[in-house]
């Protein structure tokens, strides 16, 4: 059965992409801006509708749109699958979507390129949309792969920045990584259930639980294998540790790009994918154990290193990974309903602090690096004030039982759950999320500051120069401003309050007596607590070290020496896998080019066939005298020699 | 006396008969100012003839006392041959004019030799096959030398007409030896008295090998080819034109009836024949155009090459390979003819030009010439989805089919080889500078064949069902029977 907001919500940026992209210059900038952005608005107030119809209705439906791959013992449709999990994320990418492309066509105003640009975010909205709607892994991983791209395209925007083409493709290769290790989960998949829908695969999980493979001799626990397996991609997707170091290189793209990609939908799609595979990792304790393990590690060393950045950018982007890793280490202890809770709230407050920032570079022409900012509070005010709500949301600030901003109901819910699983990695996700508490709080007031406040440490001529965003930049971030200060207050009863059981649905499977959201809502007083304390003394101490002693914190990194360095140097990943991996790569690279196929190939194969034709040929053509007894000649030969072999061969 | 039945079914030939007598005596009469109209006048009477042939009945019947046959393949390939009687023609006029050959000889050498190939092609007798062989032979030797006041042109009617000689001689020796082992000319005893099994008598064998030897020289196969090249670069471009596309058909067509209704009962030896010529030509053919620098010549080794191609559907023996054969021989004149209108565009200030350089550039002083000579190059060259790319793959199928999966792959492989001076054709077209200009072309003949070759070259993708059936039909019409 088709339904026309159905379609509209997942196919209008589609459309719209097609006919600005296509179009290109002959639809004009001002036409491609008008389009994507009415495409966006069709697509927002169809989600609205799904997500009553859906979530409020319940009117849960898969519509099948049309056969894909039809082969023996296979069949897989295109089809939208609507649930409260997916609802829940159209409205967020729709949502987001639209105000970064409502806030492009200021942003990207003087860019000669309007159109592509436009076309570009309208068709990885189109893949997100495919891939939250999907109701089998492998159009999730068309839409996977199709984000994948329009990150590449959108990072590699400005083409002829070096930089950039080096982000878009690690981007691209580090995501490879991951990829390979989702399709094999697929393949796992296949194997096991013997399809890759989604229906099958939860109904069959719980009788498979205890399945095992034969892989090279080894007995390996099919479920954890295949669960494990899938992580990876996420892994790669959500930048978790040790698949992360693309993220803070793709920033080379523009500024509304890393707002709706980086941020606050794509990486995202890991988190959504073990959400959405929740009836599958149920059943695999140990694949939950390692998911929590890798989040919560991303999370510390994420902010960290945020903590010693100086490009505005860059520490969002820090904060990004390190948000992801609380996502994680939610789904990891079977909190999947908190997770997707901190990642609607992020996205309304990462996307708002992404586009401020983008605001922040915009004013000042071009500039990232805080330490050439400061002291512009009174020239920029309304996105002085808008940083001010992001950061408070990010910290998670608010009066418990009153009101609070956005992430302090979804970051404490995800805390309290790590805490009642009772589990050692249970509760070293919870301690290791304070300690990120504080030190989230502590690099966005430091962000804050540095950038707004103290002396201008600009030059001259920019901080004359310094002007608010006009207003097509600053209208899109109210409605995220509201989100970030309304959506945790708003949401919190429906995700993971008292109705979270009617608004979910079947969307989300926790098996019973693991309800990690029933047993987070009777943790002690204090455990409800102490993330707000941590947050406050993070916001403390950074205007302690930077508003009040400017000059401690050089000290502090000082004495912390050898910390100090490796959290400045961001662990060192780049390094080791540059001499890991890619060194080793190139060499080998080199190697079958100069010689293999230049020396062994070509040599034997194109270039000495080709001369040894030439060399043919020019025997050949003297045979041609021009004399007829010549040709007499060869005639009478040709007919002796057939004579001969027929007298011969008897 | 011819009954009226036969006398239907001889009407296409009548006509052509009558038309160049006619012809003759109103050349005779009103002199040289009147060759443009014998032109128009012959184009229309093989268009006429065709037309005749065309809507003929497709079962097979004999006539004049079996010395002639009717059937679907006769058919077909006379209306190939026709049609590129009536395109060489129509190409032929304006050439003839600037050249200072505009004669109404012309036309009737060519209506004649036309004539002499369709007998030929429904030849039933080794007697009638014979006759008609010399009439189309000596048509083409004069032909040939038709620019007769220009050494080259002379020479190669001369060189033409002495290896024919010998060619001729072949033949009647072969056929005498035919003769003499069974005692009948008739295509029909033959037959049957070959098809008893057993191992060939020597005296059979060596006619078959001085019959296919003859043959192979009329379609210019290796290693009796030699004339080829040196007749292809002297005669008048026209007359060449008429070389690569009809007599080429129609001693193909001969050679493959010959080979498959008389001689069936000697497959095994005669394919031993057949695939040593496919593989002499194809591979001297690819090789030797190679080191070329006239235009006509390559062509003329392009030619041989293609000979072996079509050779390669003829060894598999099957209607399969035959369908293949015919499919090949319906594209490649057009294909040829389509080439070398283009060449006849080629003049610089007035006087034509024929060598490789001189198509430098041409994409840049004439854009649509150089458009329709790079798809008649890609066709050649069997680039799909390019009309030669289909004859070239109903002929490879055919050969794997029947066995001869090895045949196939030295043709895809000498293909390749091909490639390289039909591309570099393209590329001295496209990518280098011109040396000079090159005449505008005003002749409607030259432009109405390029148009009609090249969007053939193309558009055959499209609708490939009308030649590729109708070459079945004509196939299975020769051979199941």
């Amino acid at each position: 059965m088709l339904s026309v907001p159905d379609i509209l919500a997942v196919f209008s940026p589609l459309l719209m992409a097609a006919v600005v992209g296509l179009g290109n210059r002959h639809v004009g900038d001002k036409a491609a801006q008008v389009l994507t952005c009415a495409g966006m608005v069709v697509a927002l107030l169809a989600s609205v509708f799904l997500f009553y119809d859906v979530a409020v209705l319940g009117h849960v439906r898969t519509m099948v749109l049309a056969p894909w791959v039809i082969t023996e013992g296979m069949q897989v449709n295109w089809a939208l699958r609507f649930d409260t999990l997916t609802v829940v994320m159209l409205l967020v990418v729709n949502g987001v979507s639209t105000m970064v492309h409502f806030y492009s066509c200021g942003y990207m105003s003087h860019d000669k390129s309007i159109p592509r640009f436009m076309a570009y975010l309208s068709l990885f909205t189109f893949f997100m949309l495919m891939l939250v709607t999907a109701d089998n892994l492998l159009q999730l991983f068309f839409g996977w792969e199709g984000v994948g791209l329009a990150s590449y395209l959108l990072i590699n925007f400005w083409y002829h920045k070096e930089s950039a083409n080096d982000a878009s493709m690690k981007a691209f290769l580090v995501n490879r990584v991951g990829d390979f290790g989702f399709l094999l989960g697929i393949f796992a998949c296949f194997q096991l259930f013997g399809s890759i829908q989604f229906a099958d695969i939860f109904a069959g999980a719980a009788q498979l639980a205890d399945a095992r493979f034969d892989f090279l001799g080894m007995e390996l626990p099919a479920l954890t294998t295949t669960c494990l397996l899938l992580f990876i991609g996420a892994m790669g997707k959500s930048a978790q540790l040790g698949l992360h170091t693309w993220l803070p290189d793709a920033m080379e793209g523009p500024t509304p790009v890393s707002a709706l990609i980086h941020a606050a939908t794509m990486v995202t799609a890991g988190v959504f994918m073990v959400a959405r595979l929740s009836p599958m990792f149920e059943f695999a304790p140990f694949a939950l154990q390692v998911v929590t393990i890798v989040g919560a590690l991303t999370a510390i060393v994420a902010a960290t290193i945020g903590m010693t950045q100086f490009d505005i950018k860059r520490v969002i982007a820090y904060s990004t990974m390190s948000q992801l890793g609380y996502m994680f280490f939610a789904l990891g202890v079977s909190a999947y309903s908190a997770g997707i809770f901190h990642l609607m709230t992020h996205a309304f407050f990462k996307a708002l602090l992404f586009l401020g920032a983008g605001s922040v570079i915009h004013a000042l022409d071009g500039q990232q690096d805080m330490r050439y900012m400061g002291g512009i509070w009174r020239k920029i005010p309304a996105t002085y004030v808008m940083m001010w709500v992001g950061s408070l949301a990010l910290a998670g600030v608010g009066i418990p039982g009153l009101f609070g901003m956005a992430g302090f109901y979804s970051k404490d819910i995800i805390l309290e759950a790590a805490f009642a699983h009772h589990t050692w990695f249970g509760t070293m996700a919870f301690w290791l999320g304070i300690v990120c508490a504080y030190l989230t709080a502590l690099y966005s007031w430091r962000l804050l500051i540095m950038t707004f406040h103290g002396t201008p440490r600009m030059d001259h001529h920019t901080l004359e120069h310094a002007h608010e965003s006009p207003w097509s930049m600053l209208g899109p971030l109210l409605p995220l401003a509201a989100g970030a200060l309304l959506a945790g207050y708003v949401g919190y009863e429906f995700f993971v309050g008292h109705w979270r059981a009617e608004f979910w649905g079947e969307a989300i499977k926790v098996i019973d007596g693991q309800d990690a959201i029933e047993n987070a809502h009777h943790v002690p007083t204090w455990v409800k607590w102490l993330p707000l304390v941590a947050a406050l003394s993070g916001i403390a101490t950074a205007y302690l070290f930077y508003e009040r002693k400017p000059e401690w914190p050089a000290k502090v990194a000082k004495g912390a020496g050898v910390v100090y360095t490796l959290f400045f140097n961001k662990y060192y990943f780049d390094q080791i896998y540059a001499a890991v991996f890619v060194r080793p790569a190139q060499f080998l690279g080199r190697f079958f080019w100069h010689t293999g196929d230049g020396k062994l190939i070509d040599a034997f194969g194109p270039d000495g066939v080709a001369g040894a034709v030439v060399r043919v040929a020019k025997k050949i053509g003297p045979l041609q005298t021009g004399y007829v007894y010549h040709y007499a000649f060869v005639m009478v030969l040709g007919v002796a020699l057939l004579l001969t072999w027929f007298s011969v061969r008897g | 006396m011819i009954s009226s039945a036969e006398f239907v079914l001889l009407s296409p030939e009548i006509l052509m008969a009558a038309g160049a007598l006619l012809l003759l005596m109103y050349g005779v009469f009103a002199g040289d100012r009147v060759s443009g109209t014998a032109n128009l006048v012959g184009m229309i009477y093989c268009i006429i003839a065709a037309f005749l042939v065309w809507q003929m009945p497709d079962q097979r019947q004999y006539y004049l006392n079996g010395f002639l046959v009717h059937d679907s393949f006769a058919s077909y390939v006379k209306v190939v041959v026709l049609l590129g009687s009536a395109l060489a023609l129509f190409m032929a006029d304006a050439y003839a004019r600037r050249h200072s050959i505009a004669r109404p000889e012309l036309a009737v050498l060519i209506m004649l030799a036309a004539l002499g190939m369709m007998l030929m092609i429904s030849a039933h007798d080794l007697l009638s096959l014979y006759m008609a062989l010399e009439l189309q032979a000596l048509a083409l030797y004069v032909l040939a030398a038709f620019q007769r006041d220009r050494l080259a042109s002379s020479e190669a009617g001369l060189k033409y007409f002495v290896l024919g000689a010998l060619s001729s001689g072949l033949m009647l020796y072969g056929m005498s030896l035919l003769y003499g082992s069974f005692g009948s000319t008739d295509y029909l005893v033959l037959a049957s008295s070959l098809s008893q099994g057993g191992a060939l008598p020597m005296p059979v064998l060596f006619g078959l090998v001085f019959v296919c030897a003859a043959m192979a020289f009329k379609v210019s196969a290796v290693p009796f080819h030699m004339w080829a090249p040196d007749v292809y670069q002297g005669a008048p471009t026209p007359v060449t034109a008429y070389f690569a596309a009809a007599p080429k058909v129609a001693a193909m067509a001969v050679f493959a009836r010959l080979l498959l209704e008389p001689l069936m009962g000697a497959f095994n030896d005669w394919q031993q024949i057949i695939i040593f010529l496919s593989l002499a030509s194809m591979i001297l053919g690819g090789f030797a155009a190679i080191t070329q620098t006239n235009i006509k010549r390559l062509m003329a080794y392009s030619s041989i090459a293609h000979v072996g191609y079509g050779l390669v559907g003829l060894a598999a023996g099957t209607a399969e390979g035959l369908q293949g054969l015919l499919v090949y021989l319906a594209i490649y004149f057009l294909n040829t003819l389509g080439t070398f209108a283009v060449i006849l565009c080629l003049r610089h200030n007035g006087t034509a030009v024929e060598n490789l350089s001189d198509l430098k550039g041409l994409s840049k002083t004439r854009p649509l010439l150089a458009l329709a000579l790079t798809i008649n190059m890609f066709s050649l060259a069997g680039v799909p989805p390019l009309a030669g790319f289909f004859g070239k793959f109903y002929v490879f199928m055919a050969a794997a089919e029947a066995q001869l999966i090895w045949l196939a792959l030295v043709g895809l492989l000498m293909s390749a080889v091909a490639c390289y001076y039909y591309i570099r054709i393209v590329k001295l077209v496209y990518f280098d500078e011109p040396d000079h200009g090159t005449d505008a072309v005003s002749e409607i003949g030259l432009r109405a064949v390029i148009a009609i070759s090249a969007g053939y070259m193309v558009l055959f993708c499209v609708a490939p069902q009308p030649i590729i059936g109708t070459a079945l039909e004509a196939a299975r019409g020769l051979l199941l029977r």
